[in-house]
C-alpha cells in the first residue's frame, strides 16, 4: 500500500493502481475517453490529465497511466489541469465534431467555441475498439495503421479479417458512436440536431447540446 | 587475423602496428565520408590509388581513406603526411600533379591550397586552417588517422586500451565513479547525467542477468550529422565505449540502432564489429577476461520518433514506434521489459577517453555544469560549414565568426537555431552566450544533438517555425491528441500567417496551444515540438506581426507575401530569364527591359537565381 | 503487377530465424527484393511469423521507408533537412515536381521515377541535395535540376 495526496486528502492505494483508479475510489471523477475499465490503459486522449506537484515545479500526466507512488501530490482540478483539458477537448471536437459525447463534455467544461480548423476524422483514435478486439475477444483483427494525422483504425488491406467474430464490440465500445441520439424527436428540450444520424443544414460545430432551439437548427454563441 | 586471448597479446600487436606506422613514411590521405563522396571524393580516392601505381610509388607511399575531417566546405580534401599539407576541392584531374609534385618532389601545389576567405592568406598545413583553431577535437581528431575498415589503425593509435583497463584493472564501481567525476551528460539531446542512467541499470534487479545496452544512432534532427560522421569515421570508439558500459552494467547483449538513411555508417560499423570479433575484442570471453558481450546492428525504418528511447525499443521488438510514458524507467524495464541502458553515439565515444585520460583531466574541459566537448554541425548561411568539436562554454560568437568564418556574403547574423525540431532560435543579440546545456535552455532553446543552423536576414522566422512544425506533424506517431491534432492545427495557423491570412489573435493562439501541447503530450517529441514556434514568437514577435498586420514578409521568403519584379535600371535585356521561366511569365525583347507578369508568376525564384546583373528584386 | 513466388520471402524470414523481433529488418529485405512490399509478401510474412496480419500491416504503413505501392525504376530523393531548407530546397522540390509532374510519394505514369522527400541525409554542407538512385547531387538550384535528370525524363516520354 502506498500513501499519496489527492486534492489535499491523504489516500491509501495498492501498488500498481493508477492515480485515476485511486481517485475514483475516493469519489473524485476525472473525465476520461480512451480509458475503459477492464482494458489496458492507453494514455491517448489526455483528457484525464492531472497535475503532479514536485516541490516548486509540476507536470501534467495522464492519470490513467500514472502509477500511484508514495508521497505523490496530485491535483485533479487545478487551473493548469483544467486549462489543458479544455484545449484537449477543443482539439478533439475539431477532429470529431459529430460526437455527442464530445459535445456534452465540451458543454460541461464551458467550451463554447472551436477556434481550430475542423477536420472531421470520424474517430478520436482512442483505441478502445482495438484493445477490446485484442484483449477481450482475443481476436486482434483490427489495429492502427499509418502515422500522424494519417493514423486510423483499420483492418489489413481494408478487408474483413479472418479473426473477426462479428461480435459488434468495436461499435459498442466506441465513445464517439456511444450515444446515438434520436434525431427525430425533441425530448425535454434537447436539440435533437446531433449529427450522429441526421445531416443538419446549419453549421456543424454545435457545442450547445443543451440549448433548445428546435429541430434543424441551433445557436452557436 | 589471430584472436587475441589476453591484454598482453593486444599490447604486443599494438607495439608491432605502431612500429609499422612510421611517422616519417609518406601517406596520402583523403576523406571518403558521405559528404566527401557526394562531392566526388570516391573518384579522387580511386585516382590517387591508380596514380601511385602509375608513378611506381605503390610500395614506398601509403594511401589511407579516412572518414570526415570536419571541414566539409573544402571537400574533397587530400592531405599529405608527414607534413600534413592539405589541398581543397580536389578533382581527379588534379591528382597526377599532386602526386608528382607533393609526393615525388615534396613541393606544394599552390593553386590547390586553402585560402582564408577573410584574409586571403594561403594555408599549407591542415592544423593551421583557422576553422580548426578554436576547436578541441577530442573525439574527432582520430578520424583523420584511421581507415574505418582497418581495426589495426585504431589499435595502433591506442584503441581498446581503455577496455583493457576496465576489464583487468578496475572494478565496475570505480568505472561508475570515473563517469560521475567526469560529469558526462548525454549528448543525444536531453543532457541527462550519464552516471545516473548507468547506476540505475547496474543496480536494476534482473532475471538471468538479461540486460541490454543500446546505442542510439537514429540521429533524426535535420541538419545534424555528427553521429553519422563518428560511426563512419571511427566506429571502434563507439564499440569500445559500449563494451565498457556493458561490463559496468553487467549486460551481455547490445544493439546499435542506426537510421535507415545512413547506409555507409551501417556498412562501416558492420565491418568494424566483424573485425573486433575476429580479434576477440567482442563476443565470448573478451581478451580472456571471461566477459561475454556482442552487438547487433538494427536499421531504422524512416521514423524520426524512433530516436525516442521507448519508441526505439518498440521498433527493436518489431512493433511500431509508439512511445510509452516513462513512469517506470527503461533502466528498470526497457527492451523486452528488461533493464536497458540507452545512450547516444557521441556519449559512448566519450567513455574510452574518460577512462584513458581520467575523470580529473576530462572535467577540466568545459564549464561547471557541462563538462567535456560537444560536436556540432555548423550549417546554414555560414562560410565554413562542417562538423566542429568545441569545449563546452565557448561562445556562439566564437563559433560563428572565428570557427565559422562569419556569414556568407558578409550579411549580418539574425539568429542561430539549435536543438533541431525540439530547440529554438537564439537571436543575434545573445551571440555572446556560452554554449552549454543550461545556458541554452535558459534562453528557450536547447543543446539537442548538436545541429546549429546559422540564419541571416534572408531566413524568415515564421517560415522556419512552419518548417519545423511541418516536419514534426509528418513524424508524429499520431498516438496522443495534443501532438497529433495540436501540432496539425499549429501548422494550419502558421500556414495562414505565412500566406497572409493570419491575425494577431493567431499569435496568441499559437502561444496558448503550444503551451498546452508542451504540458499534455505523451512523449518528448510532442513535449518539445512547440519550442521552435514559441522561441521565434518570443524573440521575433515583430516579424510575426509584420506578417499578420502588414501582410509582409521582411525576409522575402513567404511566397504569398512577396513579389518578383525586374529593376529596369539593372536589366540588360539578355533574355535569359524570359527563356527559362517555367510559366513564360517574363516578356521582353533583346536589349529591352523585361517585365514579369504577376498573374503568371509562381515565385519559383529561377529568374532571381539566373540573373547575373541582380536585376530581379524581391519585395 | 504480379508478384514473384514466395520463395524469396520464405528464404528471408528463415534467414532471421523466424524471429518476430526482426520484423522490420525482414520487411526491409523483402522490399529490397521486390522493390516494394506486395500484399502477398506481407501475408506470407505474417503467416510465417505467426503474427496477426494487421500487426505486420501496421508496421508496413508506419515506417516511411516502406512502400506498399510499386515504385518506379529510378528513386529520386529530395532532401528537406533544415540546412537544405534554409538554402532553398523548397524551390528545388517545386522544380523537380514540375519536371516529373508528380507529387512526393508518387510515381510517374511511365513507372520510371518515384519522387520522395527525405528529412536530412546528413550531407548538409552540400545542400540542397537531390539523390537519384543513390547518387548524390549537391548544391542544386532550380536551374540545375534539368541537368540532374540529364534529359532522361524527356527521353523516357518519347
Amino acid at each position: 500500500m502506498v500513501e499519496l495526496t489527492i486534492d489535499g486528502v491523504k489516500v491509501r492505494a495498492h501498488k500498481g493502481t493508477s492515480v485515476l483508479e485511486a481517485a475514483r475510489e475516493m469519489g473524485i471523477v476525472i473525465p476520461t475517453l480512451c480509458y475503459y475499465p477492464g482494458l489496458s490503459s492507453f494514455g491517448e486522449c489526455r483528457v484525464c490529465l492531472v497535475e503532479v506537484v514536485n516541490g516548486k515545479r509540476s507536470t501534467l500526466e495522464a492519470s490513467c497511466t500514472l502509477p500511484v507512488e508514495e508521497g505523490q501530490v496530485i491535483l485533479t482540478n487545478s487551473p493548469k489541469a483544467k486549462k489543458a483539458r479544455k484545449v484537449v477537448v477543443e482539439l478533439l471536437l475539431a477532429s470529431c465534431p459529430t460526437s455527442k459525447t464530445l459535445q456534452c463534455m465540451a458543454s460541461n467544461m464551458g467550451i463554447n467555441k472551436i477556434r481550430f480548423k475542423i477536420k472531421d476524422r470520424g474517430c478520436i483514435l482512442c483505441g478502445r475498439c482495438v484493445r477490446y478486439c485484442k484483449e477481450q475477444m482475443q481476436s486482434g483483427g483490427i489495429g492502427f495503421v499509418g502515422r500522424g494525422t494519417s493514423r486510423r483504425v483499420s483492418t489489413a488491406f481494408g478487408v474483413t479479417p479472418e479473426e473477426c467474430r462479428n461480435c459488434g464490440g468495436c461499435q459498442w465500445i466506441c465513445p464517439v458512436c456511444e450515444r446515438a441520439c434520436t434525431a427525430d424527436s425533441l425530448v425535454n428540450g434537447l436539440c435533437g440536431a446531433c449529427q450522429n444520424l441526421a445531416p443538419v443544414e446549419t453549421c456543424q460545430i454545435c457545442v450547445g447540446c443543451s440549448e433548445s432551439v428546435g429541430p434543424g437548427g441551433h445557436t452557436v454563441y | 587475423m589471430k584472436r587475441l586471448k589476453s591484454p598482453v597479446e593486444l599490447e604486443r600487436l599494438r607495439s608491432r602496428l605502431a612500429r609499422k606506422r612510421d611517422r616519417h613514411r609518406t601517406t596520402v590521405v583523403t576523406s571518403v565520408g558521405t559528404c566527401g563522396l557526394a562531392r566526388g571524393a570516391g573518384e579522387v580516392a580511386r585516382a590517387i590509388q591508380a596514380e601511385l601505381v602509375r608513378q611506381n610509388l605503390g610500395e614506398s607511399v601509403d594511401f589511407r581513406a579516412t572518414g570526415c575531417h570536419g571541414f566539409c566546405e573544402i571537400e574533397p580534401v587530400v592531405v599529405i603526411y608527414p607534413e600534413r599539407i592539405v589541398y581543397q576541392h580536389v578533382t581527379p584531374a588534379d591528382v597526377p600533379e599532386i602526386i608528382s609534385e607533393s609526393v615525388g618532389e615534396r613541393r606544394v601545389v599552390q593553386r590547390l591550397l586553402y585560402r582564408d576567405p577573410s584574409t586571403g592568406d594561403e594555408v599549407v598545413h591542415e592544423e593551421d586552417i583557422p576553422f580548426y583553431s578554436k576547436q578541441y577535437r577530442l573525439l574527432t581528431d582520430d578520424i583523420r588517422l584511421i581507415d574505418p575498415h582497418q581495426i589495426d589503425d585504431y589499435i595502433a593509435i591506442g584503441g581498446y586500451s581503455a577496455l583493457v583497463k576496465v576489464l583487468f584493472e578496475m572494478q565496475p564501481e570505480e568505472v561508475l565513479e570515473e563517469i560521475r567525476q567526469a560529469g558526462l551528460r548525454g549528448r543525444g539531446g536531453a543532457g541527462f547525467a550519464t552516471v545516473r542512467k548507468w547506476e540505475a541499470c547496474r543496480r536494476a534487479p534482473s532475471h538471468n542477468s538479461m540486460k541490454y545496452i543500446i546505442c542510439n544512432a537514429d540521429e533524426g534532427d535535420p541538419g545534424a550529422y555528427m553521429d553519422r560522421s563518428l560511426l563512419e569515421g571511427n566506429p571502434h570508439s563507439v564499440i569500445e565505449g559500449m563494451v565498457i558500459g556493458a561490463h559496468t552494467m553487467d549486460a551481455h547483449e547490445g544493439y546499435v540502432y542506426v537510421r535507415n538513411e545512413y547506409p555507409l555508417a551501417v556498412t562501416n560499423l558492420g565491418i568494424a564489429l566483424e573485425q573486433a570479433r575476429e580479434y576477440g575484442l567482442l563476443g565470448q570471453n573478451i581478451l580472456g577476461s571471461g566477459f561475454d558481450f556482442d552487438v547487433k546492428i538494427s536499421r531504422g525504418g524512416g521514423a524520426f520518433i524512433c530516436g525516442e528511447s521507448t519508441a526505439l525499443m518498440a521498433s527493436l521488438e518489431g512493433r511500431i514506434g509508439e512511445p510509452r510514458p516513462k513512469h517506470i524507467h527503461t533502466a528498470l524495464k526497457g527492451l523486452y521489459g528488461r533493464p536497458t541502458n540507452l545512450n547516444n553515439v557521441e556519449t559512448w565515444a566519450n567513455v574510452p577517453v574518460i577512462i584513458n585520460r581520467g575523470a580529473k583531466w576530462y572535467s577540466k574541459i568545459g564549464t561547471k555544469g557541462s563538462k567535456g566537448t560537444k560536436i556540432f554541425s555548423l550549417v546554414g548561411k555560414i562560410k565554413n560549414t562542417g562538423l566542429v568539436e568545441v569545449p563546452m562554454g565557448i561562445t556562439l560568437k566564437e563559433m560563428v565568426y572565428e570557427i565559422g568564418g562569419g556569414l556568407v556574403d558578409g550579411k549580418p547574423l539574425k539568429a542561430i537555431q539549435t536543438g533541431g525540431p525540439s530547440g529554438g532560435c537564439i537571436p543575434a543579440s545573445l551571440v555572446d552566450l556560452p554554449v552549454d546545456f543550461d545556458k541554452l535552455a535558459e534562453v528557450g532553446s536547447m543543446m539537442g544533438s548538436g545541429g546549429m543552423i546559422v540564419m541571416d536576414e534572408s531566413t524568415c522566422s515564421v517560415d522556419l517555425a512552419r518548417y519545423f512544425t511541418k516536419f514534426l506533424t509528418e513524424e508524429s506517431c499520431g498516438k496522443c491528441v495534443p501532438c497529433r491534432e495540436g501540432l496539425d492545427r499549429m501548422l494550419d495557423i502558421l500556414t495562414d500567417i505565412s500566406e497572409g491570412r493570419g491575425t494577431e489573435e493567431d499569435i496568441d493562439l499559437l502561444e496558448e496551444l503550444g503551451g498546452v501541447i508542451k504540458d499534455a503530450a505523451l512523449c518528448g517529441l510532442g513535449g518539445t515540438a512547440p519550442n521552435p514556434v514559441l522561441s521565434t514568437i518570443r524573440h521575433f514577435r515583430d516579424e510575426y506581426l509584420a506578417h499578420v498586420v502588414d501582410k509582409r514578409c521582411p525576409a522575402g521568403v513567404c511566397k504569398e507575401l512577396i513579389t518578383f519584379t525586374i529593376d529596369e535600371r539593372k536589366c540588360t535585356g539578355c533574355l535569359i530569364c524570359a527563356r527559362e521561366c517555367p510559366q513564360n511569365a517574363i516578356t521582353g525583347q533583346k536589349k529591352k527591359v523585361h517585365v514579369i507578369d504577376q498573374e503568371k508568376c509562381i515565385k519559383c525564384r529561377l529568374c532571381y537565381d539566373l540573373c547575373q546583373f541582380d536585376a530581379v528584386v524581391i519585395s | 503487377m504480379t508478384t514473384k513466388t514466395s520463395g524469396s520471402v520464405e528464404r528471408i524470414v528463415e534467414s532471421y530465424g523466424r524471429s518476430r523481433d526482426s520484423l522490420i529488418s525482414i520487411l526491409q529485405d523483402v522490399q529490397t527484393e521486390y522493390h516494394y512490399l506486395p500484399e502477398e509478401s506481407l501475408r506470407e510474412v505474417a503467416r510465417m511469423l505467426d503474427l496477426p496480419l494487421i500487426q505486420v500491416y501496421g508496421v508496413a504503413t508506419f515506417f516511411k521507408a516502406f512502400s506498399l505501392e510499386p515504385r518506379g525504376k529510378h528513386l529520386v530523393h529530395v532532401c528537406l533537412g533544415t540546412a537544405c531548407h534554409v538554402r532553398g530546397a523548397n524551390s528545388v522540390l517545386d522544380e523537380v515536381k514540375r519536371q516529373l509532374r508528380v507529387e512526393p510519394g508518387e510515381t510517374t505514369e511511365d513507372m520510371q521515377y518515384t519522387l520522395e522527400t527525405v528529412n536530412c541525409l546528413g550531407a548538409c554542407a552540400l545542400g540542397p541535395i537531390v539523390v537519384v538512385d543513390g547518387e548524390y547531387h549537391g548544391q542544386i538550384t532550380p536551374r540545375k535540376v534539368k541537368r540532374v535528370f540529364n534529359g532522361r525524363v524527356q527521353a523516357a516520354r518519347a
